[in-house]
């Protein structure tokens, strides 16, 4: 036990109560480890990362107050950590799961469901590239669209090869389905996570089969019409897919479905599409 | 103007930080955690007694800090005094806090009948019974106890802290080393036996 020193501290106003008074300064206590880095995370200064299940294996989703930061397919925190830290500038601290809520969201997007609310942290991107991510967002499971549709949508027709930049750097693949763009002459094309086998994997998945896109990109065939609706579509647009057999037309080009008397579908827009891949 | 050599290291310290703030409320805001979260979460556990309410309280406090900092001009960060600002945060955290959990032990006089824990020498860590018996205080005297004798700041600090003039805060604080004093009972309990 430690004696307590005789004299009062300075500045006491009463001498009795200096023994009071210096216990009393004892009394800080350090705060627990993490707290620091979760005040950072709550303002978005600093990040949070869980190892999430998903198609294509474990993947590492990032997450602060702003949103979803990242979701990486690397296999180790480290490399994680220092590549997060390159890009963002900011901290990443690996956590045990998902906040509850964020699970659930990520788990009913990956499982197609667009309204799954989650929000992006997407600072430190161009106006452009969010343009493209955005977009990209608007396309639902189970179908493609071209870089030129996205190129086109988001009023830069001409800006093709840009679209396939910004989604090769998309940091958050899978919840901003990038995997769902293809080349735009039909073929599978490049994926930033993990490859083109990876994205051929989740687009079967999804339900969009990666053999059968590109045995009609080799065909030549770029559209689906209905000869009963005298509408064409993009081939895996929902629209195209109830179309039946008998009633189904195939268009190599939007000029020959247009000189045929057909009008471009208003879900999935292929007017756009070749409007950019005439540019 | 701020006049570094007269300052004590706190409020230099303090004054550099809230220029660097101005300049960069992101890269300052990172300086400021790590050199006030130990205080802040100090202030909050001695205030609630629970050290997971602390640690809520003393997150609240700083995302607010960061919010607030957020929708000042840079000239207003440049004149913030960091330490009672960020003390009137916490406290007022702190206070909504009680407020919502009506703690009701915390609002009653010291009755060392009623509250077996409170008895100094029958807890093994000496530091918890003094956070245990802080809580026996009403709030209006805890409070710049807490801040005086825990935290130590001045009372002109106190005062700006607080919104409450000094001679009101040094009577609080001595009425509360007072009864802190009572509750330990000067012949039964020394207070030199519960310092670790």
């Amino acid at each position: 036990m430690t004696r307590l020193d005789p004299n009062p501290p300075v500045g006491s106003a009463d001498p009795g109560f200096a023994a009071i008074e210096a216990a009393l300064s004892t009394l800080a206590e350090p705060a627990p480890d993490r707290l620091g880095h979760e005040v950072l995370v709550r303002v978005g200064l600093a990040d949070n990362y869980a190892v999430v299940d998903s198609p294509l294996g474990p993947l590492r989703v990032a997450w602060n107050a702003r949103g979803v930061s990242a979701v990486d397919g690397s296999t180790e925190d480290r490399a994680f950590e220092q590549a997060f830290l390159a890009r963002t500038g900011r901290r990443a601290s690996r956590t045990d799961s998902l906040p509850p809520r964020l699970a659930r969201a990520v788990e009913r997007r990956l499982a197609g469901d667009r309204r799954a609310r989650i929000d992006l942290d997407l600072r430190g991107s161009t106006e452009f590239e969010q343009a493209v991510w955005r977009k990209a967002l608007e396309i639902p499971r189970g179908e493609v669209r071209p870089y030129g549709w996205i190129a086109a949508e988001i009023g830069r027709p001409k800006a093709v090869r840009a679209v396939g930049t910004a989604l090769g750097h998309n940091p958050i693949p899978l919840i901003v389905p990038c995997h769902r763009v293809v080349r735009t002459d039909g073929f599978i094309g490049q994926y930033s996570l993990g490859g083109p086998q990876n994205k051929r994997t989740i687009l079967a998945v999804e339900g969009a089969d990666p053999d059968s896109l590109e045995a009609l990109a080799r065909s030549g065939i770029r559209y689906y019409g209905s000869d009963t609706t005298r509408i064409y579509c993009m081939p895996t647009c929902r629209d195209a897919r109830r179309v039946t057999e008998r009633h189904l037309v195939q268009f190599h080009s939007s000029r020959e479905a247009a000189a045929a008397g057909y009008r471009p579908c208003l879900h999935c827009r292929p007017l756009a599409a070749s409007a950019a891949g005439a540019a | 103007m701020v006049f570094h050599w007269l300052m004590d290291p706190h409020d230099a310290r303090d004054a550099a930080l809230a220029l660097r703030l101005a300049d960069d409320r992101d890269g300052g805001f990172e300086a400021l955690v790590q050199d006030h979260l130990g205080r802040l979460f100090t202030i909050a556990l001695r205030i609630l007694g629970d050290r997971s309410d602390a640690e809520e309280a003393a997150q609240d406090a700083l995302v607010r800090a960061y919010r607030a900092l957020g929708g000042y001009d840079d000239e207003r960060v440049r004149e913030l005094r960091l330490r009672p600002w960020l003390t009137t945060i916490v406290v007022n955290v702190c206070r909504n806090r009680t407020r919502i959990r009506r703690v009701s032990t915390t609002e009653l006089g010291f009755d060392p009948g009623a509250e077996p824990a409170v008895d100094p020498v029958a807890r093994r860590d000496a530091r918890d019974a003094w956070g245990a018996l802080l809580m026996t205080l009403p709030r209006a005297q805890r409070i710049p106890i807490v801040l005086r004798h825990v935290d130590g700041l001045s009372y002109s600090e106190m005062s700006a802290a607080l919104g409450r003039p000094e001679g009101t805060l040094k009577a609080q604080v001595h009425r509360g080393l007072a009864a802190l004093r009572d509750a330990l009972g000067d012949e039964a309990h020394d207070p030199r036996e519960m310092t670790a």
